[in-house]
């Protein structure tokens, strides 16, 4: 479904891909682990177009979207939950679901996909009317996840959905991110600090260090992996 | 009974520096700058009503509410185009640059827009009468006598502020203006265009300068290009005051001080301090509180 060749990325003088290549396959939920500053956040800011790429592809459905606008890669079903949730801290939480379906013109879609997030996450139907600012941590991040999800996308990344959550409530956001992949068929790029969480639910992963891929495997053989084990599992 | 002539005027003059400062804020909330040109746009609209009157005067009688308003929606829409075309020209290409940069440029075309209007071939420098729009009519009350185009400028700002108020909080590019406001990236990733958003801001503003602008030539004694320097400042310093970014910051922080200086300019021993008295106000204010009046410090939870 994706795939990122070479991709070279820097900020200024600084490298911080390169030349990274990696591959989502359709229907998967694949991770990207690293520690911070590693270079995650970058990947999947240049691959929603944030960020411009020096030189390397991008390609999506076998079309090269290397370097397009943010706002067109939505139109191709792309969604891209950034670091910090990045909700609208002066819009509502209702306002802010709407926005994510801002390129939807049917009302009856707009509806639809409203009440599958709200079934998603019950909690956000009863702060609807509410400032987004004043939700909890956890909550923005329910409301990030779910105003992605209003765009109907059919390939969703996720930048740090566990950061700065109450340990109860990450648990509960990646069992919904597990649902959505299992019940919508939408593909995941799941980028994670925490590499327990990440190799749980994803079936593929890679390891990034310092701008480049350093380990790719299956999750479960990166899990056994003395390498990974010792910098990333904590240890044993 | 001089206080009500003295409410009346300031409530004028208040609502000009109003519908100007919402220009200042609006391109702020987006762009984070202040667009110095503003001032300028705004006596482009006069001028461009002063030259639309006798041309809507040869199909429509002079001086009737029908013409006026005619008038001042083609001057408005003119002045939106060049809003637009100032942002896509000058500031767009600077839009990853340090904002000192943007903001020097924005002085700078003010200043190329002044001087190129003073040129003979464009405006010329000498000020010219500006013609009546709307029949003139003055109501009696008691020894009192108010002109109707001082009762028409708070109303027709009132009506303004309510439409501008449906667009952002009601309609979808308006919820996109905020959402850009906010933060453009998360926009982006939901679809917008910033860019539109950015014109559409640029175009709304303009227009309400325009208005402005045609407002204040019909209380003035004239219209010339420096003409929006004057009430351009004092609508920056009404956005400051009510808090830069908020949109009922600006309309309150421009009717306060018209009203200020209105009653300051009507006491006899500092009337001619009415300048000094409007940044003394500001730096008192923004002592007390940095944000303005309404601004507020924004803090996002982690
Ligand atoms: N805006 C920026 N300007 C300069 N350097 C940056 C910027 N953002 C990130 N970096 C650097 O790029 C590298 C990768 O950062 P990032 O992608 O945020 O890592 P991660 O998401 O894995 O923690 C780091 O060395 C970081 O310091
Ligand atoms: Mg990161």
């Amino acid at each position: 479904m994706l795939e990122i060749k070479n991709l070279v990325v820097n900020y200024g003088v600084i490298t911080a891909l390169q030349e990274i290549s990696l591959s989502v396959p359709a229907g998967a939920i694949v991770t990207l682990i690293g520690a911070n500053g590693a270079g995650k956040t970058t990947t999947l800011r240049a691959v929603s177009g944030l960020l411009k790429a020096r030189t390397g592809e991008v390609i999506y459905e076998g079309r090269k979207i290397t370097n397009l606008p943010p706002h067109e890669l939505v139109k191709l079903g792309i969604a891209h939950v950034p670091e910090g949730r990045m909700v609208f801290a002066n819009l509502t939480v209702l306002e802010n679901l709407r926005m994510g379906a801002y390129l939807m013109k049917d009302r009856a879609a707009v509806n639809r996909e409203l009440s599958y997030v709200f079934d998603v996450f019950p909690r956000l139907k009863e702060r609807e009317k509410q400032i987004a600012g004043t939700l909890s941590g956890g909550e923005q991040q329910m409301l990030a996840i779910g105003r992605a999800l209003m765009s109907k996308p059919k390939f969703l990344m996720l930048d740090e959905p566990s950061l700065g959550i109450a340990p109860l409530l990450v648990q509960k956001i990646f069992e919904k991110i597990v649902e959505i992949n299992r019940d919508h068929k939408i593909t995941v790029l799941l980028v994670e600090q925490n590499a327990n969480l990440a190799l749980d639910v994803s079936s593929y992963g890679y390891v990034l260090e310092t701008g480049r891929i350093i380990l790719a495997d299956t999750s479960a053989s990166l899990r056994a992996n003395p390498q990974v084990k010792s910098a990333y599992l904590g240890g044993s | 009974m001089d206080w009500l002539q003295q409410l009346i005027n300031g409530l004028a003059q208040g609502s000009i520096y109003a519908l100007i400062a919402l220009g200042y804020t609006m391109v702020y909330g987006v762009l984070r700058f202040i667009n110095f040109a503003h001032s300028d746009v705004l006596m482009l609209g006069a001028f461009a009503a002063f030259f639309l009157a006798p041309v809507v005067g040869t199909i429509l009688p002079p001086q009737s509410y029908l013409g006026a308003f005619i008038i001042v929606i083609v001057s408005a829409a003119i002045c939106a185009a060049i809003g637009i075309l100032i942002e896509r020209l000058a500031y767009r290409p600077l839009r990853n640059r340090p904002k000192l940069t943007v903001l020097i440029t924005a002085i700078g075309v003010s200043l190329l827009i002044e001087f190129t209007c003073q040129h003979n071939a464009v405006f010329g420098a000498r000020t010219r009468p500006f013609p009546r729009l709307i029949p003139e009519h003055n109501f009696h009350l008691g020894n009192i006598v108010i002109a109707n185009h001082d009762v028409l400028v708070p109303i027709v700002t009132a009506a303004l502020l309510a439409l501008l108020w449906l667009v952002v909080q009601r309609t979808k590019i308006g919820m996109a203006m905020r959402a850009v406001a906010f933060n453009p990236q998360a926009a982006a990733l939901m679809g917008v265009n910033i860019n539109r958003v950015i014109s559409f801001t640029f175009g709304l503003g303009s227009a309400l300068a325009a208005i402005a602008g045609i407002l204040y030539a019909m209380r003035a004694p004239g219209i010339e290009p420096l003409m929006g320097i004057q009430p351009g400042l004092r609508a920056f310093i009404a956005a400051v005051l009510g808090g830069i970014g908020n949109l009922p910051g600006a309309a309150l922080g421009g009717l306060l001080l018209g009203l200020l200086e209105t009653f300051a300019g009507g006491i006899p021993g500092i009337s001619n301090y009415r300048d000094g008295i409007a940044f003394a106000i500001l730096i008192f204010i923004l002592l007390f509180r940095p944000a303005g009046l309404l601004g507020e410090v924004k803090t996002e939870k982690v």
